[in-house]
């Protein structure tokens, strides 16, 4: 037997090796030498739905790498619903204000059930009040990326938006091509990428098709099988906004230089470290007061991970931090640095926090500050559902992180409104105190009795601690006691560990009359 | 009993009808707390704004900061009631606004004896302070400075003066100069505290350093801040340098080696050194202390 170049292969030896012959076996997929091949644009979000195979009873997924600028999720849900098609899992990475629209896809039963690390606004405010007959399942972001990798969160269709992408779907949410205007960048996709990597299709919808190739790293095309171009994905201002805010907030300011005292003096401040901020006025402030410190300690830190931010860039820039590992990106300044910055990295969901990977970055980290609703004077944390007993937040990678940083810093007012922070028992867990080991307030800072060697470092330092119960009694001394909140019997949402136990249940919330 | 004379750095005004910032004002620092019933507070929320001081200072503890408390003019409707209110409420000190003469003062301290009187308050427990806010206070400063025991400090006015003045707020200070000197000239004179005005750009740091530096070189006290972010930089621009806190050190010593050997000479390196440089040295060790920069041991 001749292949047809005229080389002498034995048929048997084929047949017992399972393979085929050159020339005459020839797959069928293999490209044509010299022939622009088809792209992977479709001419509508429409059509993609269509192609996608999307129906009723399935998983769909997006991401919230545009935050409260989003406008994919609701142009796509809007054209599921024309077409008809129900009872789906809503699994995105996140969900904020803006997709309000969903409550009416909900009451029409085009979705039924949803998967998300947040929700706010008028979406949340619905669901605490019992909208939906299957309860929420909130996942952090290391517990939602490791969900997806090992099936137990299967996604169907991904939809996922993008800032720029070629015709053969290698996306980003950075522009590398200066002849794009107003490119509305949102920085790394790195939640996205777990979509991508796993879903059984994926979507790529942008507003801006650049020439192959864009090599601006994000989402490789060979993961992807339809791309859209729309007129408009999303509102880059609006990236910066709410959680991520850049504060002028004197009480968050003075939390935040607090708690830098508090890493500097607490043991885990050397050359070398690591660090995250996480969202938040005081938490995402830290930054800025940590500075002075490392430059006259002549401290440099190893890496920043986690959420980036304009004043982390800084510092990398300063030279004061090498590495830059980016889940996602709290600011348009952050977004930027990463096409600008070669020792920005880009990194997915399970790269940063897979709580069953002991490679994953959180484990890695020194030094974490995340932010609290409530935290109780077991040191345990709320970060999704608000004194009023509406859920108004996102676990986002608040157990992820603290569990995996070797120093894990809470930051909050001691009292918001007339609402006191610290409390006997947060009305939804979120985080483990068992992990949390310092809390910095405007009032007093306490650190967690499991720790009492971080206790014994600040004290050294001239930082008073202050018992947490004391920190309660404070709080109470001038707001009272607050009241029980009237939770119903229904369960409205499930709140997930990085996991995927169940830690705590939210209930619906009867409003007062 | 109150301390008459205390460290005054910073004393932050807070509009007395904003509960948010009047609930833990204390926890940014300052010195002083001046919590405002005068011009922060239109005139139908008067009434509210009194009853809402009124509750914060004998619910809300605020640790060891001194508590001040603007009250309106007894020439106004209000001033009367403010007064009652805040001498029951145990306000330290009452801010005496837009004083232009010894009189004023008279007539204030005779009101709020009168109301502790009243109320079963050993007479003579509020203190009082006057600002200065218009040329005629300027000129009768001394005067106004003397005319009670309970006045802890004199307080200028800019906005109000520099109106009364015809005259322009200016980055170099040149329209104050005259005032402030004869504020702080007549403060020293009566033995009580020199405290400057506002600066009111919460986000311009520098001039307010500016501003905070000529003054502490005039020999102020301190100054007004509107904003817990100006505690920061106005205690910095206080606090002493190292030079002169090694310095008032030796000093100190030099008194205690003088006092354990019974003697009233205090010398150092051969020099003998007067009373006033000691109550100078002493000085600039507390503010070095509530600076921070050394320890409470020293």
């Amino acid at each position: 037997m001749k292949n047809n170049i005229g080389h002498e292969i034995d048929q048997k030896l084929l047949d017992r090796m399972n393979f085929g012959l050159y020339g005459r076996d020839k797959d069928p997929r293999t490209a044509e030498k010299g022939k622009v091949h088809d792209s992977k644009m479709v001419a509508s979000i429409e059509e993609a739905i269509k192609r996608s195979g999307l129906r009723d009873g399935m998983t769909i997924s997006f991401h919230h790498h545009f935050r409260d600028g989003d406008q994919v999720l609701n142009q796509v849900m809007e054209v599921i619903a024309k077409l008809g098609i129900k009872n789906l899992k809503l699994a995105p990475s996140s969900l904020t204000a803006v997709h309000a629209p969903l409550v009416e896809h909900i009451k029409n039963g085009v979705v039924t059930s949803i998967e998300s690390s947040g929700c706010r606004g008028t979406l949340a405010d619905e669901i605490s009040h019992g909208l939906m007959d299957t309860p929420v399942v909130f996942r952090s972001h290391g517990g939602r990326a490791s969900a997806i990798a090992d099936g137990r969160l299967h996604i169907d269709v991904a939809f996922l938006g993008a800032t720029v992408s070629d015709e053969y779907g290698n996306a980003s949410g950075t522009c590398l091509d200066e002849s794009v205007e107003n490119a509305a960048e949102c920085g790394s996709l790195g939640y996205a990428k777990v979509d991508a990597q796993y879903a059984d299709k994926v979507v790529i919808i942008t507003n801006n098709i650049v020439a192959y190739p864009n090599a601006a790293g994000g989402i490789p095309g060979n993961q992807v099988d339809y791309v859209v171009k729309v007129d408009s994905i999303g509102d880059p201002a609006k990236i910066s906004a709410g959680a991520t805010r850049f504060t002028k907030n004197p009480r968050d300011l003075m939390i935040a230089e607090k708690a830098a005292q508090v890493i500097i003096n607490s043991g885990y401040f050397k050359d070398g470290m690591s660090l995250q901020t996480g969202t938040g006025g005081a938490s995402l402030a830290v930054t800025r007061f940590l500075t002075d410190a490392m430059l006259e300690q002549g401290v440099k830190a190893r890496f920043a991970l986690g959420g980036i931010t304009g004043q982390m860039v800084k510092l990398h820039e300063m030279g004061l931090i090498d590495t830059l590992l980016d889940v996602q990106d709290f600011d348009v300044e952050a977004a930027s640095s990463l096409r600008r910055n070669p020792n920005h990295h880009e990194i997915d969901g399970n790269t940063y926090a897979s709580p069953f990977d002991r490679t994953a970055a959180i484990n890695q980290l020194d030094v974490v500050i995340l932010s609290a609703l409530e935290i109780d004077t077991s040191f345990n944390v709320n970060v999704l559902v608000g004194s009023d007993g509406i859920i108004r937040g996102a676990i986002g990678g608040h157990p992820d992180t603290a569990a995996g940083a070797a120093l894990t810093v809470i930051v909050s007012p001691l009292i918001r409104g007339r609402i006191p922070c610290v409390v006997d028992k947060v009305s939804t867990l979120c985080t483990d105190g068992a992990l949390c080991d310092v809390l910095v307030t405007d009032a007093g800072v306490a650190v967690n009795p499991r720790r009492p060697e971080v206790a014994e470092a600040l004290t050294k330092a001239g930082i008073r601690v202050t018992p947490i119960e004391q920190l309660k009694a404070d709080a109470e001394a001038v707001v009272g006691k607050p009241d029980d909140l009237p939770f119903g019997e229904k369960v409205v949402a499930l709140v997930t560990a990085p996991d995927g136990t169940v830690i705590d249940v939210v209930r619906e919330i009867c409003d007062n009359d | 009993m109150h301390m008459k004379q205390r460290l005054r750095r910073t004393m932050m005004f807070i509009p007395g009808n904003n509960p948010g910032m009047m609930r833990d004002a204390h926890i940014y620092g300052s010195d002083s707390l001046m919590f405002d019933l005068e011009d922060s507070v239109s005139m139908p929320e008067k009434d509210a704004a009194r009853m809402l001081v009124y509750n914060a200072l004998k619910t809300i503890d605020y640790g060891t900061t001194e508590i001040v408390v603007r009250i309106n003019p007894l020439d106004t409707p209000y001033g009367k009631a403010d007064i009652e209110a805040m001498v029951c409420a145990g306000a330290h000190v009452l801010r005496m606004p837009k004083t232009e003469t010894a009189q004023d003062v008279r007539d204030c301290e005779a009101y709020i004896a009168e109301m502790e009187k009243k109320h079963g308050i050993p007479v003579g427990t509020t203190l009082m302070m006057a600002a200065i806010e218009g040329a005629l206070g300027v000129i009768n400063a001394y005067d106004i400075a003397t005319a009670s025991d309970r006045l802890i400090g004199i307080a200028l006015g800019a906005e109000d003066f520099c109106a009364n003045m015809k005259c322009q707020r200016t980055t170099t200070g040149a329209e104050l100069q005259l005032a402030r000197q004869t504020l702080v000239l007549a403060a020293r004179a009566a033995g009580i505290d020199a405290l400057d005005t506002v600066y009111s750009d919460v986000n311009n740091e520098e001039q307010l350093v500016y501003e905070a530096t000529l003054v502490r070189d005039l020999g102020f006290d301190g100054k007004s801040v509107i904003n817990p972010r100006q505690i920061g930089p106005v205690h910095k621009v206080f606090a002493p340098a190292a030079k002169d806190i090694e310095k008032a050190r030796r000093i100190v010593a030099a008194l205690k080696e003088a006092e354990a050997r019974g003697s009233g000479v205090i010398s150092l390196n051969g020099k003998m050194i007067d009373k006033p440089v000691v109550i100078r040295a002493q000085r600039v060790l507390e503010l070095a202390r509530v600076s921070g920069i050394i320890s409470e041991e020293d």
